[in-house]
């Protein structure tokens, strides 16, 4: 019931799910990056991006709209950004006065907010390709060979291992609740607002207790099998001479695009 | 980009004298922290290749007492497994010696693929790659779950769970297997499957459950706790037809 909910996976014999996990990454982070330096409106740069990103995806045989489509999720937080319209000196476009507040939309501000908008809108859908095409437990393998932090990578792949176990508690939890939600004939129930949000915080509080108390069962677990306090893992992953390839050739493009955008 | 891993050989010891109790427990008592007192005057020699089924009801201390063999939980008295004391400077060899398979099997389950978790005991036993493999799939192939490696442990139901679990401690090739009520929460089909598995296991086995036909089949021997005490110890055949025995102990005769 929660498999499609957090596992983007999606099974493919395309170049880019063969590809090493660990040239993946890189390459992502450096678009990501490449994106960010792109200067404001530089529309002609952005749609370089954007069309190598329906590329990829045609070339994963996703389909070109696929990481399009599951883009939007990201797009709320990207209005986090909107305070750039009013913070920017330029010419003035429009003036507004909420209260205590007079607001002043400058030209450059409104491009400033655009563009973070798209940048984000592109990180974003590259990161959705990066795990479509790559297992999960290939990403945290990745991120170990890149030397991130033991502890943070651990986290990681604990996190990924039990957001299903909590997410089938919450949703037990919530169907608990559910199933004692009755109300008599001829009345009218629900209880106040106050009352609820009593009832909610007891579950949030439930799910801590329960998630604290797993947690301890599990790090028994670790002990049981002999954990000593670092974790250990094989890694049998190779990077060929395809993909040092690859990787040299996307850096070339990265940086061909750069210089386009500052220089030309 | 070449990727060394850590290696280390923890020295272990390869075959213990036949004779020997492969667990000797003497006088063991056991408070929690809170001063909840689980454990009194515990005394249990489990000997090489017996079967030994413990049951008593939910409370009883079957879980604790299962826990000190591993060395999780450190209580007061004398506890030796294959023959080392139960101290700091043991405790490696004897998680290696003791393979203790927890209840839940999510709990017991924590890496995002089989493979990592079946690997898990034996790497941090300080083997080398090759044997880390060769253990993985002889574990999977024991528990007739071969070519489920690459699987995620969440994708699988609840009864290759459990015998996942028991391939996680079987891959450090233990001397005694402690199993925490492995048929709870199964279907009577991998439930029979189950019983069919640890009748094919040769090893020492040590396994709390409610589940008195899977005992009579399987464990010769039965040990009975209630109230933090071993109550009766004895031949399960035995034990079963004492009945007055069994309903004292909140047991019912299967």
């Amino acid at each position: 019931m929660h498999d499609s909910l957090f596992d983007r996976f999606r099974e493919g014999e395309s170049f880019l799910h063969r590809l090493a996990p660990t040239v993946k990454v890189v390459i992502t982070v450096l678009f990501i990056l490449s994106d960010a330096l792109l200067p404001d409106g530089h529309w002609l740069g952005f749609g370089i991006s954007w069309l190598t990103i329906l590329l990829l995806n045609l070339a994963a045989q996703l389909g070109w709209s696929y990481t399009l489509k599951r883009s939007f999720i990201a797009f709320p937080f990207a209005l986090a950004a909107i305070t750039a319209i009013f913070a920017l000196p330029g010419e003035t476009l429009a003036v507004w006065d909420f209260g205590p507040w007079h607001l002043i939309a400058t030209d450059a501000g409104l491009l400033r907010f655009l563009s973070i908008v798209v940048r984000s809108w592109l990180s974003v859908q590259v990161a959705i390709l990066l795990v479509t095409t790559t297992q999960f437990p290939d990403l945290i393998h990745a991120l170990e060979h890149l030397r991130l932090p033991r502890m943070l990578v651990t986290v990681i792949a604990f996190l990924y291992r039990y957001i299903f176990v909590l997410s089938d508690e919450v949703l037990r939890l919530l169907r608990a609740r559910q199933a004692r939600s009755a109300i008599p004939p001829h009345q009218r129930g629900g209880g106040s607002i106050l009352w609820r949000a009593r009832i909610a915080g007891n579950m949030v509080g439930q799910l801590f207790l329960r998630s604290y108390e797993r947690s301890d069962r599990i790090y028994n677990a670790m002990l049981a099998r002999g954990y000593q306090g670092h974790l250990r893992t094989l890694n049998r992953h190779g990077i060929h001479t395809r993909d040092w390839l690859l990787m040299t050739f996307a850096i070339f493009l990265l940086i061909l695009l750069q210089l386009f955008a500052h220089l030309g | 980009m070449p990727i060394t891993h850590e290696k280390r050989n923890t020295p272990l010891p390869e075959n213990l004298a036949e004779d020997q109790p492969v667990i000797a427990i003497n006088n063991l008592d056991f408070a929690y922290p809170d001063g909840h007192a689980a454990l009194y005057e515990i005394s249990l020699d489990i000997k090489k290749g017996e079967k030994v089924a413990l049951v008593g009801p939910n409370g009883a201390g079957k879980s604790t007492l299962m826990l000190h063999l591993n060395g999780i939980l450190k209580g007061a008295g004398e506890l030796r497994v294959g023959g080392f004391p139960l101290n700091k400077q043991n405790l490696p060899v004897i998680r290696a010696l003791v393979g203790l398979v927890f209840q839940n099997p999510d709990d017991q389950l924590f890496s995002p693929t089989v493979f990592e978790d079946v690997a898990f005991g034996p790497l941090h036993m300080g083997f080398s790659e090759d044997e880390v493999i060769a253990r993985v799939e002889e574990a999977l192939a024991q528990v007739d779950m071969s070519g489920f490696e690459k699987r995620l442990s969440h994708h699988l139901s609840t009864g290759q769970k459990k015998r996942i679990a028991i391939a996680t401690v079987l891959s450090m090739h233990p001397q005694v297997l402690v199993l925490d009520e492995p048929s709870a929460g199964l279907d009577p089909r991998a439930r029979r499957g189950l019983i069919q598995l640890l009748n094919t296991l040769p090893i020492t086995m040590l396994v709390s459950t409610h589940d008195l036909r899977m005992a009579s089949e399987l464990f010769p021997r039965m040990v009975i706790m209630d109230e933090g005490r071993i109550v009766a110890d004895g031949l399960t055949s035995t034990l079963l037809r004492d009945e007055s025995l069994l309903e004292k102990h909140g047991l019912e005769k299967p």
